[in-house]
């Protein structure tokens, strides 16, 4: 953002105060998260910067939190990262069947109540978690499925199903709907239509969608706290729990990681949204 | 209608009109039926469990179901001069059915929640009672305890009758309602939800102003960089937005301690001296700062969507009709940016009065939030109808702000990145 030469001195300042300002608040942004990879390779038991780290010397790094991750006796991580993708994959598979039905149906002009209905399908996005929390923990006690994989998986359905709802919306507001009206008139079923017709057009939509979903059980903690048995523990309860107690640098190995795979979301979600602009024809 | 188009008729002989209304009564049911099983499938695990907690909430059948038939027979009485014989019969009936099912120390905690003192007599009457004869049932339950003999606790006997409360709605303001009935304050030192609550209120406002003060610039700047290197930069806003939430959260830890990064750093540039590291977590500052960066990318991701519908030729007509630049800004620019500005406040609001993780763990017990409050009743002393009640007085207050939410940006314009 070059200044044109007339400007006058005050301008000038002010504008380089103004990218200052913006510098900073992006190194607030994502500084905190790189302080996790270096530290995550500490050789010793200590949450901070050794003298060795400081001073790049060799000896300071290591794998051993990497591989007491992996390997670790004690460690409950392998049980929680196969439960937490178990989970993450049944809520998220839910969660995108349900949705995006749902939004093909409210996405019809014919709809009725469509206002009200809306408000009720993504109020689970709305109402604050611990109330969600609490409120899912009832259902889940008197149906008997606390402290079961199902009862966690419906939780997260629950709470993945706004996204898809509100991406596949999205999505469908640019859909031309003659397609689907001359397939019908050359004979399509209504399922034949919506699966050679529809879906391919709005499928960057309910990926997006799906990543949202998937996102958000993976990293869900509040409830799963309220539902979760000994069995059923995730990744976020066990971080949860070692951030509450033991902080060991075992839980850094596992962050980075995490970071490693919200990257790897990052840039699909933002493939996929490019795709989309693109196929509907938004031109920016 | 004129009756012309009434008389059109489709090639099978109906009236167009029929047909019509019929094809779109079809198109609704049809539109209905694609969102019928999410929206079952969410007001049965969903919506009927939060009406669940309201009757939680309210419930206070335990010790009505424990005494039904004293509360039967104390319904002729006038709550004035102690009770006549048939209560204090009817009284020890229910006391002998409860001691025979074990179930006579949730009766004397849950009378002692009414009035103090109910534990002691109670334990004692339950050794003596076992010896009691046949009748007159009013000298001897009085002969156990002096307290016996005192019409206030049989009174507030009778307080417990109802089915239904309001009491722990009350216990969520601070405020309980006394003997004579009257709704009154709890003493000062005891006003632990009151301070809770205005805690919450201040921790999401003055957060939501943080947000709100560091997004508006870089939103700023993101709308009016070429694509290329908004893209590049849109990068630190989105992977924080993805990244999960115990990360950063764990990321603040080490950075906030007291050998952490930040004070390391103070101490370097010789802002505090190195004995004297300020504690940054475990109280309100950490609460702040973390919850602020948290967040912060709700607020950008609106800011950002408005702003960039708004064309840059605005400012320059707004320059070249004699403006300065901050003039345009203020004139022009800024108010184009409210709804933007709207919806990411009250996102954010609406985000940073229901947390529970980070403020559990960076907050210490001066940073907790009223949302730490329901999850320790939850989990901890297992008062579920408490939890409830606090519950539902946070939702109504979110509700409050998502109706304000939805008259100011309306509920489909919620954007996700």
């Amino acid at each position: 953002m070059a200044l044109p030469k007339y400007t006058e001195p005050h301008y000038r300042i002010w504008h380089y105060v103004y990218l200052t300002i913006c510098g900073a608040v992006f190194f607030f942004l994502i500084a905190p998260l790189f302080v996790i990879f270096p530290l995550s390779f500490n050789a010793e038991e200590f949450l901070s910067f050794s003298d060795g780290m400081k001073s790049l010397d060799p000896d300071a790094f290591s794998l051993r939190w990497y591989k007491d991750m992996i390997y670790g006796t004690k460690n409950p991580w392998g049980l929680a990262a196969k439960n937490s993708f178990i989970i993450a994959i049944f809520a998220t598979i839910g969660s995108v069947i349900l949705g995006t039905v749902a939004a093909l149906g409210l996405s019809s002009r014919h709809m009725p109540y469509k206002g009200l209905i809306m408000a009720v399908l993504i109020s689970p996005m709305i109402v604050p978690l611990i109330i969600s929390g609490v409120a899912i923990f009832f259902f889940m006690a008197k149906a008997g499925l606390a402290a079961t994989h199902t009862g966690i998986v419906l939780a997260h359905i629950i709470l993945g199903t706004p996204f898809v709802v509100i991406t596949v919306t999205a999505t469908l507001s640019g859909f031309d709907h003659s397609v689907t009206r001359a397939a019908a008139s050359l004979g399509s079923h209504p399922v034949n239509t919506f699966m050679k017709i529809t879906l391919p057009l709005i499928l960057p939509g309910v990926i997006s969608g799906g990543l949202f979903a998937f996102v958000t059980s993976f990293d869900e903690v509040v409830v799963v706290l309220f539902l979760a048995g000994l069995e059923n523990t995730t990744i976020p309860i066990q971080m949860w729990t070692g951030l509450r107690e033991q902080l060991s640098p075992t839980i850094l190995a596992v962050a980075t990681c995490l970071i490693i795979l919200s990257t790897l979301i990052l840039v699909t979600a933002e493939l996929l949204r490019r795709r989309s602009e693109r196929l509907r024809g938004i031109n920016r | 209608m004129s009756s012309e188009t009434k008389q059109i008729l489709t090639t099978d002989g109906i009236p167009l009109e029929v047909s019509l209304k019929k094809a779109e009564r079809r198109n609704k049911i049809k539109a209905f039926l694609l969102v019928a099983p999410l929206l079952f499938f969410l007001i049965i695990t969903y919506v009927f469990p939060i009406g669940d907690m309201l009757m939680r909430s309210v419930d206070d059948k335990m010790v009505t179901n424990m005494l039904p038939k004293t509360f039967k027979a104390m319904e002729t009485w006038d709550g004035q001069e102690l009770p006549e014989e048939e209560v204090f019969e009817a009284f020890y009936l229910d006391f002998r059915q409860l001691v025979d099912n074990k179930q006579e120390g949730k009766l004397s905690t849950q009378l002692n929640y009414t009035k103090n003192g109910f534990k002691s007599i109670i334990k004692k009457l339950r050794r003596k009672s076992k010896n009691f004869e046949e009748g007159n049932y009013k000298e001897q339950i009085m002969a156990v305890h002096k307290r016996w003999a005192d019409v206030e606790y049989w009174k507030a006997i009778k307080r417990r009758a109802p089915a239904f409360t309001g009491q722990k709605y009350l216990k969520g303001m601070d405020m309980y309602k006394n003997e004579s009935g009257e709704i009154v304050s709890v003493e000062e030192d005891r006003r632990i939800h009151r301070v809770l609550w205005l805690r919450t209120l201040e921790i999401a406002f003055f957060v939501t102003v943080f947000c709100f003060l560091m997004a508006y610039p870089i939103a700023h700047l993101l709308a009016t960089l070429p694509m290329k290197y908004s893209n590049l930069l849109m990068i630190c806003v989105l992977l924080p937005f993805w990244t999960s939430l115990l990360v950063r959260t764990a990321s603040w830890m080490i950075l906030l301690q007291q050998q952490g990064v930040v004070n390391d750093f103070f101490v370097m540039i010789g802002l505090v001296a190195d004995d004297a590291r300020p504690e940054m977590m475990f109280n309100k500052t950490g609460s702040y700062v973390a919850m602020t960066q948290i967040l912060l990318p709700f607020m950008v991701l609106p800011l950002y969507s408005v702003m960039k519908t708004i064309s840059p030729s605005l400012m320059r007509a707004g320059k070249s009709l004699g403006g300065t630049p901050f003039v345009a800004f203020w004139k022009v620019y800024f108010p184009l940016t409210i709804p933007g500005i709207g919806a990411g406040c009250l996102l954010v609001f609406i985000l940073a009065i229901g947390y529970y993780i980070t403020p559990a763990l960076v907050g210490g017990a001066s940073g907790t939030l009223i949302s730490n409050q329901i999850a320790y009743h939850m989990k901890s002393t297992l008062d579920w109808s408490f939890a409830s009640a606090m519950g539902l007085m946070l939702l109504s207050g979110v509700l409050v702000i998502y109706w304000i939410y939805n008259k100011i940006v309306g509920i489909d314009n919620i954007k996700l990145g």
